[in-house]
């Protein structure tokens, strides 16, 4: 009989300690996305729009999720300086310019965890020595 | 006897309710008013004049010369705005896209957006940017003149500030309104444009206007 509590408990602190790990990651997460939804606001909205939907053939919206993979590792540059010249997203061509942002790294990593996670994308997150080590290489 | 009693008055409590729901809204008429004066048949008879926008010329994206007579029986929206707007332009044309959708099929519409950057928003440039938008016909002018003449018209007549400041990002102070002009070139409206919620109420506002008899044109 105790050998069956044994492994039922046992079972029980493995289960307990996958779950912590696990919402130490989601607790990351939660933190850069929710204060990234923050900087979206005050930064990305009024181009890019509350659902990341753009402005027709202006200003392109973000949720592609196959540009912003191929593209992650611009992406801080994108948004730290800007953006000049032709893209396609969406199959859809874009010209005109995007206005540099001063915004921090880790405020860079926020929002581009915050971005690259709605609206139908679903990435990683997007943590701040990433998104340093990425602009350290802007050019 | 009772039932009947509750019946009745709830009937009679519709009744109002639908009554009062029905009953049309005035939209208020801004600016400055004065009062006139005049002698008509031997009597003294009190008018009042009301502002209304005086005479203009400017050129759309068409490159056609659009003037205060090109608007005659129209009710039509203003804003300021320049293609290159880093900050309120994108939010306040994607909630006017809203307004163009609306009203582009009723006729007597029309919505202008003038350019307060007349020197790099040329005739192309602002044609280029309405076709990005996703705008064609004869709805929604995006206009382009003497920079002096948008300034003025801007803050005289349609009563919004514009400001050319090179501190600012974009290069320029302007507030975002959409100012709803009558038939009789009278203001009957101002709305922040980057809130979709005055928007929607100038939807409504619009549709008032157009259920409004129709009365004497001033100019």
């Amino acid at each position: 009989m105790s050998w069956k509590l044994a492994c039922s408990l046992i079972v029980f602190v493995i289960i307990l300690l996958i779950a912590a790990c696990q919402s130490e990651e989601n607790l990351e997460f939660k933190r850069y996305y929710s204060s990234g939804a923050l900087v979206y606001q005050q930064h990305c909205q009024n181009c890019h729009g509350a659902n990341g939907e753009g402005l027709s053939a202006l200003i392109p919206p973000l949720s592609d999720s196959t540009y912003l993979r191929r593209n992650l590792s611009s992406l801080p540059c994108y948004v730290k300086n800007g953006l000049k010249g032709q893209i396609t997203v969406k199959g859809k061509v874009f010209e005109g310019t995007m206005p540099a942002n001063d915004l921090s790294p880790v405020e860079i990593a926020q929002v581009l965890t915050y971005i690259c996670n709605s609206w139908g994308n679903k990435l990683s997150t997007i943590d701040e020595q990433l998104v340093q080590k990425k602009l350290a290489g802007c050019k | 006897m009772r039932n009947t009693l509750i019946i009745g008055f709830a009937a009679v409590l519709l009744w109002s309710a639908c009554k009062s729901g029905s009953d049309k809204k005035t939209l208020p008429i801004y600016g400055n008013r004065e009062p006139v004066t005049k002698t008509v048949d031997g009597k003294q008879v009190t008018d009042t004049i009301y502002q209304t926008i005086p005479p203009f010329k400017f050129v759309n994206q068409y490159g056609d010369s659009i003037s205060n007579k090109t608007l005659n029986g129209d009710i039509y929206v203003v804003d300021f705005f320049f293609t290159t707007c880093p900050s309120i332009c994108p939010i306040m044309h994607r909630n006017m896209l809203k307004v163009y959708e609306t009203f582009k099929n009723t006729g007597n519409f029309k919505i202008i957006s003038h350019t307060i950057d007349p020197k790099h928003d040329s005739v192309p440039v602002l044609k280029k940017y309405a076709d990005k938008l996703g705008i064609s016909g004869n709805i929604w002018w995006f206009l382009q003149g003497k920079k002096e003449d948008v300034y003025t018209i801007a803050e005289k007549n349609y009563l919004v500030a514009v400001k050319q400041d090179s501190s600012v990002s974009g290069g320029y102070i302007h507030a975002g309104y959409f100012v709803l002009i009558d038939k009789q070139k009278r203001i009957r409206g101002s709305y922040d444009g980057t809130d979709p919620k005055q928007v929607d109420e100038m939807i409504a506002d619009i549709k008032t206007l157009q259920a409004e008899p129709d009365q004497m044109i001033v100019q």
